[in-house]
């Protein structure tokens, strides 16, 4: 995919690039906010990541609100030093479709960049059935099969394995579930998320011949055939 | 207006303003002084105006008497009742003169019409000569027909007396409330320097760094004293606070060199001693980690901060307590459940509740993950909450109070760990290999205090029994 990574750091905005470049992605860079906002109007990107603080005048949520109200839909991962609450509703407000505050982990954003291009792919198509291999769930009657073979779920535990489907393929962090399937923003910690995983590991892989959730070191887990 | 003038109304406006005690004593002094000559003066203008009232009221009814004598008996009557008059008048106060039409003097004690009388007035005060002595006499002088002249008055000399001691004791009076206005608005302003100056003292004192002074309170309970116990309580509380960020920044300094600290070595040990790439990217993991650590202090530190500023309420709602403890419960069973915990819960269908729910996930969440970190296996946690009864009118006009209890047998705390728990990086020697950064049970003890709220830790023999109040609100499903 292509992504325009809007950042004034050198350091940050080389280890991003360089990152990205390597997970098979075309980065364009941006060392300010006016060079940015230039390179994001005239071309067409997957995804931005922008950097709130920014030299030359161009601030990030002036970029992020210019560009939407010019009807740009890009997704915007903003990346910012800024790590409030209150900051984080700002710039989700101004149109952001993701905040991740440093320092952060480069496999968090990069999973998180993933989830935003793909949620936008498929934002079109609402889905009735998700199928990975020999399991499929049934989002319409909350029923899960693997092999044939029905398998009973918590409610909880259905949605953790919906959110994994949703995500196929891709590395979702630790964070992305406890938000994403939790609604919880806050860092726990004890591994919560490491103890929900193995308990639905024992349902849906543990009779199994072949596991499906994988677990990526030092980055999360990932739901794979 | 010249310049010297203009210097001299600078000079003396900086002058009032540069003592406001000085500007009390005067405006005291002032405010005396006008209103006991306003007093003196009332009672002089009363009193000579009575007596001139009755001085004139006195000739009107002599003239009266004598008019009627000469309309009856004519002149010779009028000169015989003249004369006794005169022999009967025990003041020695009364003035009559009747003079012929060729100027010849009839009756009366005058030997002469008074140089200084003017004919064509009728009422008038003027010095007359009266058995060789001037004196001051109201008279009144009638034209009867024929020419005939009658002059009628009294000796006001008495008059004049008294409003000689009158002013005397005006004046004296004056003299003596200035006196009293001085020394009073004097003594006001000593007493008002003094407690400014202790004030004074003491603030500078403290402006320049000594802390432990305080404003002396006298005892007496008075609205100075009011002050100066505010005044004080104010300090304690800047003290407390100062000591609070003395200790925070120690224990930051202490807390974070630690896990830099850590990193630094690794990083420097792998760089000067890996022989493998392995061995290299474990040391540089373990240092992220460390890394990551920091990070988490500083963002736990400025939250706390920030929420015990108070102004983190933008996120205050309304929700259901019950609910978000139910989930909260729901999450951490697993949890306890893989350390061979039981996790119990026992909380009601709503508690409807007005804060920040994002907030009470978090507090929630360090509480459970501190209850399962000191529990052994095989022990129990519950989690409970309910609307305590209402006790006094006042508790039954508010909602009442909610109370949270997590309750654990884990290896609990001493007494004097249960006083310093909530303190930011304090850590139980106990609990000191555990993982944790001590900052948990400091933020929620800053959160329930956001809300309202009181965070106890007490003894549950064996384990901690974590207790929270908040208020509550009107149930909204009504």
């Amino acid at each position: 995919m292509r992504v325009l990574l809007i950042e004034d750091d050198q350091t940050v905005r080389n280890f991003v690039a360089k990152g990205l470049s390597e997970a098979g992605h075309l980065v364009e860079q941006a060392a300010d906010g006016k060079q940015g906002l230039a390179l994001a109007c005239q071309d067409k990107f997957d995804v931005i990541i922008l950097d709130r603080m920014l030299p030359g005048g161009v601030e990030g949520l002036h970029i992020l609100e210019t560009l939407r109200r010019e009807g740009n839909l890009t997704p915007v991962l903003l990346l910012s030093a800024l790590a409030d609450v209150d900051e984080k509703v700002a710039g989700l407000k101004a149109g952001g479709d993701d905040y991740v505050s440093k320092p952060f982990s480069f496999s968090e954003l990069q999973a998180r960049l993933e989830a935003l291009v793909r949620r936008n792919r498929n934002e079109a198509q609402p889905l009735t059935k998700l199928t990975v291999g020999d399991l499929e769930i049934d989002l319409l009657s909350r029923s899960v099969r693997r092999g044939g073979q029905k398998i009973d779920l918590q409610p909880r535990e259905f949605r953790l394995l919906e959110f994994l489907m949703r995500h196929t393929g891709q590395v979702v962090t630790r964070t992305m579930l406890l938000e994403g399937v939790w609604d919880y923003h806050f860092d726990p910690q004890t591994n919560v998320i490491d103890v929900h995983i193995s308990r639905l590991r024992q349902k849906i892989d543990k009779p199994f011949e072949h596991a499906l959730v994988h677990t990526v070191r030092n980055a999360g887990y990932m739901l794979q055939e | 207006m010249n310049k010297a003038q203009r210097l001299v109304q600078t000079n003396f406006r900086k002058v009032r303003i540069q003592s406001v005690s000085l500007r009390f004593g005067l405006v005291y002094s002032a405010l005396f002084i006008s209103s006991a000559v306003m007093f003196l003066s009332f009672v002089w203008w009363g009193t000579i105006g009575l007596l001139d009232q009755r001085v004139r009221h006195s000739i009107a009814l002599d003239a009266h008497a004598l008019l009627t004598e000469w309309t009856r008996e004519g002149i010779l009557g009028l000169e015989n009742l003249i004369s006794n008059r005169l022999a009967q008048d025990i003041d020695d106060n009364a003035i009559y003169l009747l003079s012929a039409p060729d100027g010849k003097l009839l009756a009366g004690n005058l030997a002469h019409w008074p140089v200084r009388l003017d004919p064509a007035l009728s009422w008038q005060t003027l010095p007359v000569l009266r058995d060789g002595q001037l004196n001051l006499a109201q008279v009144r002088i009638w034209t009867l027909q024929g020419d005939y002249h009658l002059l009628i008055g009294r000796d006001i000399s008495e008059r004049t007396q008294i409003q000689r001691m009158l002013t005397d004791a005006m004046l004296w009076t004056c003299l003596m409330v200035g006196l009293l206005a001085v020394g009073g608005g004097w003594i006001v302003r000593t007493l008002f320097r003094r407690i400014i100056h202790s004030i004074n003292r003491t603030t500078l004192a403290i402006t320049q760094g000594d802390m432990s002074r305080r404003i002396p309170v006298s005892g007496t309970g008075d609205e100075l004293d009011d002050v100066a116990l505010t005044i004080n309580q104010m300090l304690d509380r800047i003290t407390r606070l100062m000591d609070g960020v003395k200790q925070v920044s120690n224990s930051i300094a202490h807390d974070l060199r630690t896990p830099i600290a850590r990193a630094r070595a690794e990083l420097e040990d792998a760089s000067s001693s890996a022989t493998s790439e392995q061995a290299l990217r474990a040391a540089i993991d373990q240092a992220v980690i460390n890394l990551d650590n920091v990070t988490g202090i500083c963002e736990a530190l400025l939250r706390i901060a920030q929420i015990e500023a108070g102004t983190r309420r933008s996120a205050f709602a309304i929700f259901d307590l019950a609910t978000t403890l139910r989930d909260i419960a729901e999450l951490y069973e697993a949890v306890a459940d893989d350390h061979d915990l039981k996790l119990q819960t026992d909380l009601p269908a709503h508690l409807p509740f007005w804060g920040d729910q994002a907030m009470f996930q978090q507090a929630l969440a360090n509480i459970l993950d501190n209850a399962i970190k000191f529990s052994p296996p095989h022990g129990s946690i519950s989690l409970s909450a309910w609307i305590l009864p209402s006790t006094t009118a006042h508790e039954r006009e508010q909602a009442g109070t909610i109370r949270i209890t997590v309750v654990d047998c884990g290896i609990g705390m001493n007494e004097a760990d249960l006083a310093r728990a909530a303190e930011r990086f304090f850590r139980a020697e106990r609990a000191r290999h555990t993982p944790g950064s001590g900052l948990g049970l400091a933020l929620v003890q800053a959160i329930v205090e956001l809300h309202g709220g009181t965070l106890r830790l007490s003894h549950n023999n064996p384990g901690l029994a974590v207790t929270i109040d908040v208020p509550a609100i009107h149930d909204f499903h009504d």
